[in-house]
């Protein structure tokens, strides 16, 4: 199962600062340390920092792609634009060994949408074909809901829209095989509950 | 996107003083009491998730708060949205006891996964465990009205991945009897969508269709997930649930460990739950809870199998298809390492899946389970799967090196069974060339993995050619750039050029007639097991050149060096003097044919210096059984422009190890040899090169030599009247205008110092042997610490005999 999720920017603040991976949005479905009795305060430090770490991977990654690509490395919207076409976002994945930052080995999927990492933690027994199906299905409904293209701060302040979105479509880290009927349905579902 | 704003408000959160939080705490409770969930609620509600989740320190929050979340979270007919938000919040605060919060009287499964996912981050494992069981006693009724299993799956899953021993062997029987009818037994009709309602609308809703495939035809076998319908019954989605978790379920508890024999859980074959007597009589037809889920898991990953050959309609199932045949062959292999009496089945039914997905690189992805499962089973069921092996290391590494996720699995999957490859599959040790294309292409990304790996891939056969390839890594980059460039040009441009012209770029150079061997040679996908190295092979490496500001060709040459390290660690713990000698002529002969990037060669020089002297460390007999090639270097004088720190580390090599005490088998005569070489070198850059105008060798190169000579004269005492007069020539050149301008006054110093000390040294043959040529205890701790036997103190006495004899004085 899926062990975290986690929107991050890449990088690039809007004050110019370089270099500042910022944590927007992050959730972990299990914890590593469960079974020994730790200090729950550290538990939760840890998680925050594992997650700040994957993130700071990702930026750096993400980056390396892009120079790859030749394509620039901060992309910025341009105005009055609406949709993004994922399939021109930048994509990649790479593990982390174990101990660094997580306990057990992890294969980290991420997607690059202009100024914004999307990023799914997986344990070793996911279907990563799968992750990445899902990935993009959840960025493509993060970015509708949230507006990511025009609005700036949904992304920080409507944390319930992504909870939804993941309830939905990842509940618990469960990957799901969703046939193009099953999404319909379950956006529907999602929609409903939303607009309520 | 992130916008000044969103910035703004993050930075608020994270400042926000408690007295403020709590002010705003008790407004939130104001709303919350009074069942005000409007939308300014909602807002705040927003606000408070992202104070609380905002910073790496945990909130606190006043326990009668927390305690009112709870509350409004498990209050009847409160929105999704408010819910989703006190959940989300009640997780993220700092830690607290929620001993409030019981599942006992939630019977709304969306809640009650809610509760469980505050419950799991706040550590109460008693409380989460106790969900579980709810949730398999709710199996077991009627769900009220409007609720659905199918939120419930996921939290199931999620425990038994947190808790693998948590459910007892009869809540495990029970799961197992109901994911077998999930799983095998949903209906094959469509569901009956919302009747829409509207005034002139029939009452009577039409008769469900039935489920199709992808394709669209009508389906003719059980649901899948690959099965499309305009409405899904709940047995449906359960469907869907339960494959999603088939995996997890399978490795969790079908194993052994949590069998249980109780007569009471078997049935037979086809369902119904058979009576005790009967349960005797035909036990061989009976089966376990467990073994009947691998069995319709079997028979369900079959049929997904054969539907994911279908042609989707939709792009989203096309790709869906390709993650449930990767799932399916998983999933088959477990089984079979469960039971293997499903082997011999499964062998024969992914062999012609194999066959079939070698026709379509679309689905390379599902190649590496399918290679997993022959390796796991062909032994035992007795089946030749070399031809699996070979397709998957000789085709796909050349076709797909540029998906980053297939060269992630590709590499893991190597690293997994690298031992076995090594031990069984000669293609495998054929193949690293084709291997090494996912590290050119995907370099930054995957190197870390790579390193994991390639050890593996060297062995006494196979390192020269490595170390070949890793040093042009750089340059299969560049092709591998090309070649993606050349598919999606159009035709005419990819048509071969045969012309007398030489080619004016990388580019045309792909093409052109003169360059198609070389190319060929360079994206190799096996071994070349003659010789590695074409002379025309430079003419590429120079062609290539043009891509050096291609930014993947640069992210690749910052990976070779960390490379170039790992190799020969990794050679140093098996080379024998017959390898050894190899790799130094190897390092001497590609010091001078690199890829031309500047900070590429120093980089690469830097790697082989330190590594040719653990070379020589290693085996010094190197020294004397390579001794042509190294006169052959070390007489160049071209051979110091452009790698001058290899040079100097050559040289040095050759003073320190070439002395008799190292290899009986070095004579006076070699090291005479030895001798005249340096010297006419070091006579070409010092006196003759200032006046030729010719880029001037480093102080420190001009050292090395001296110090060399000095050594190899207090081995072969003949040549010591020689090397004085040379130290004593070579102090007056220094003092020289003409050096003095050229090096400049410190470094001039240096040099006319180190003369000095080197014909201090030299008046003492004996003592000049001792400290030029230590025996090998000179490593030994003892000869630096101990007063009597010191090197310091042979030092010291040398000097003081000077002192007294002619006035020297030491510095």
């Amino acid at each position: 199962m899926v062990h975290g999720f986690l929107i991050h920017t890449l990088g690039c603040s809007p004050s110019g600062d370089a270099d500042l991976t910022r944590v927007l949005y992050s959730q972990t479905f299990s914890s590593e340390a469960f079974d020994q009795a730790a200090d729950l305060e550290r538990v939760r430090l840890l998680r925050k920092e594992q997650m700040l770490a994957v993130a700071r991977h990702v930026t750096s990654a993400c980056i390396l792609t892009r120079q790859a690509l030749e394509k620039p490395i901060y992309e910025v919207v341009s105005p009055g634009e609406e949709t993004v076409n994922l399939q021109d976002a930048e994509f990649g994945v790479f593990s982390l060994a174990p101990g660094d930052p997580f306990h057990e080995c992890k294969t980290v999927l991420w997607l690059g949408v202009l100024s914004l990492g999307f990023v799914l933690i997986c344990d070793m027994h996911d279907n990563l074909t799968l992750a990445e199906d899902t990935l993009k299905l959840i960025v493509k409904y993060l970015i509708e809901h949230l507006r990511l293209l025009s609005q700036g701060s949904d992304v920080i302040l409507k944390a319930d829209k992504t909870e939804t979105i993941l309830n939905t479509f990842l509940p618990h880290g469960q990957l799901l095989f969703l046939n193009h009927q099953f999404i319909l349905a379950l956006e529907k579902e999602m929609n409903s509950s939303m607009s309520k | 996107m992130f916008t000044a704003g969103a910035d703004n408000y993050l930075r608020q959160a994270r400042e926000i003083q408690d007295e403020e939080l709590q002010k705003f705490c008790a407004r939130i409770a104001g709303f919350l009491q009074q069942l005000e969930l409007g939308s300014e609620t909602v807002d705040n509600l927003q606000r408070l998730y992202l104070v609380a989740s905002a910073t790496k320190y945990g909130k606190k929050l006043e326990r009668m708060f927390l305690e009112l979340l709870q509350r409004v979270l498990c209050a009847p007919k409160v929105s999704l949205q408010v819910q989703v938000l006190c959940t989300a919040i009640l997780r993220e605060v700092s830690p607290y006891d929620p001993f409030t919060l019981s599942c006992d009287q939630i019977y709304d499964t969306k809640l009650l996964s809610l509760v469980f996912s505050i419950l799991l981050a706040q550590g109460c494992n008693n409380k989460a465990l106790a969900i579980g069981n709810r949730i398999v006693k709710m199996m077991e009724s009627r769900l009220p009205k409007g609720q659905s299993l199918r939120h419930l799956l996921p939290v199931l899953s999620k425990l038994t991945s947190v808790f693998p021993a948590s459910l007892s062997d009869d809540q495990t029987n029970l799961i197992n009897k109901k994911l077998v009818d999930w799983l095998r037994y949903a209906s094959i009709h469509q569901g009956i969508g919302q009747p829409s309602g509207g005034f002139f609308s029939s009452p009577r809703t039409k008769l469900p269709g039935p489920i199709t495939e992808v394709d669209g035809a009508v389906a003719t076998d059980f649901f899948t997930v690959l099965s499309i319908g305009h409405h899904y019954t709940e047995d449906q989605w359960l469907n869907l649930q339960a494959f999603s978790m088939l995996r997890k379920w399978l490795l969790c508890c079908g194993t052994d460990s949590t069998s249980s024999t109780s007569s009471d859980d078997k049935s037979e074959v086809d369902g119904s739950i058979m009576s005790m007597a009967s349960v005797a009589s035909t036990s061989s037809r009976l089966l376990l809870p467990k073994e009947r889920v691998r069995e319709k898991a079997f028979e369900y990953c079959q049929r997904l199998i054969e539907q994911s050959n279908r042609k989707a309609v939709k792009k989203s199932d096309a790709d869906l298809q390709k993650a449930c045949l990767i799932e399916a062959i998983i999933i088959m292999d477990i089984v079979c390492r469960q039971d293997s009496s499903y082997v011999y089945r499964a062998v024969s039914f992914l062999k012609i899946v194999h066959a079939r997905i070698c026709q379509d690189l679309t689905f390379a992805q599902a190649l590496l389970p399918i290679a997993q499962f022959f390796l796991n089973h062909s032994e035992m069921a007795a089946v030749d799967s070399e031809a699996v092996y070979r397709h998957l290391f000789t085709r796909i590494p050349a076709e797909l090196f540029y998906q980053p996720l297939l060269a992630l699995e590709f590499i893991h999957f190597c690293r997994t069974n690298a031992r076995f490859f090594n031990q069984n599959i000669s293609v495998f040790q054929q193949s690293f060339p084709n291997l090494l294309k996912f590290l050119a292409w995907n370099g930054p990304g995957l190197v870390s993995d790579f390193v994991e790996f390639l050890p593996s891939l060297i062995g006494p056969d196979t390192a020269i050619e490595i170390l070949h390839l890793l040093l042009d890594l750089p340059c299969l980059t560049a092709a591998l750039e090309l070649q993606l460039r050349s598919q999606s040009a159009p035709a005419s441009e990819r048509v071969l050029i045969d012309s007398a012209l030489h080619p004016a770029s990388s580019v045309e150079a792909f093409r052109h007639s003169h360059y198609k061997n070389l190319f060929q040679y360079l994206l190799r996908c096996e071994a070349w097991p003659g010789d590695t190295i074409d002379g025309r092979f430079h003419l590429l490496r120079q062609m290539l050149v043009d891509m050096a500001g291609c930014p993947r060709v640069t992210q690749c040459i910052e990976t070779v060096p960390v490379l170039l390290q790992l190799f020969f660690k990794v050679v140093a713990e098996f080379a024998d003097g017959v390898l050894i000698n190899q790799l130094v002529a190897v390092l001497l002969d590609r010091s001078g044919l690199l890829f031309s990037v500047p900070r590429f060669q120093t980089d690469v020089h830097r790697v082989m210096s330190s590594q040719l002297l653990a070379l020589c460390k290693l085996y010094p007999s190197v020294i004397v059984e390579q001794s042509k090639e190294l006169l052959e270097f070390s007489g160049t004088v071209t051979n110091i422009q452009n790698k001058e720190n290899f040079f100097t580390h050559v040289v040095w090599a050759i003073g320190e190890y070439l002395s008799v005490s190292y290899d009986k088998r070095c004579t006076v005569d070699q090291i005479n040899k030895f001798f005249e070489v340096l010297e006419a070198l070091l006579f070409e850059i010092t006196q003759l090169r200032p006046s030729a105008g010719v880029p001037k060798s480093s102080p420190r190169l001009i050292t090395v030599l001296m110090t060399t000579l000095t050594k190899l004269a207090s081995r072969s005492q003949d040549l010591i009247p020689r090397v004085l007069l040379y130290l004593s020539k070579m102090r007056s050149c220094v003092q020289s205008s003409a050096m003095i301008s050229m090096y400049g006054e410190e470094d001039s110093e240096d040099i006319l110092n180190r003369a000095t000390e080197l014909m201090n040294l030299l008046k003492m043959p004996t003592v000049a042997q001792f400290v030029l040529t230590p025996s090998a205890e000179v490593n030994n701790v003892r000869y630096h610490r101990d007063a009597i036997v010191s090197l310091p103190l042979a030092m010291r006495t040398v000097s003081r005999l000077l002192q007294k004899d002619s006035g020297f004085a030491p510095g």
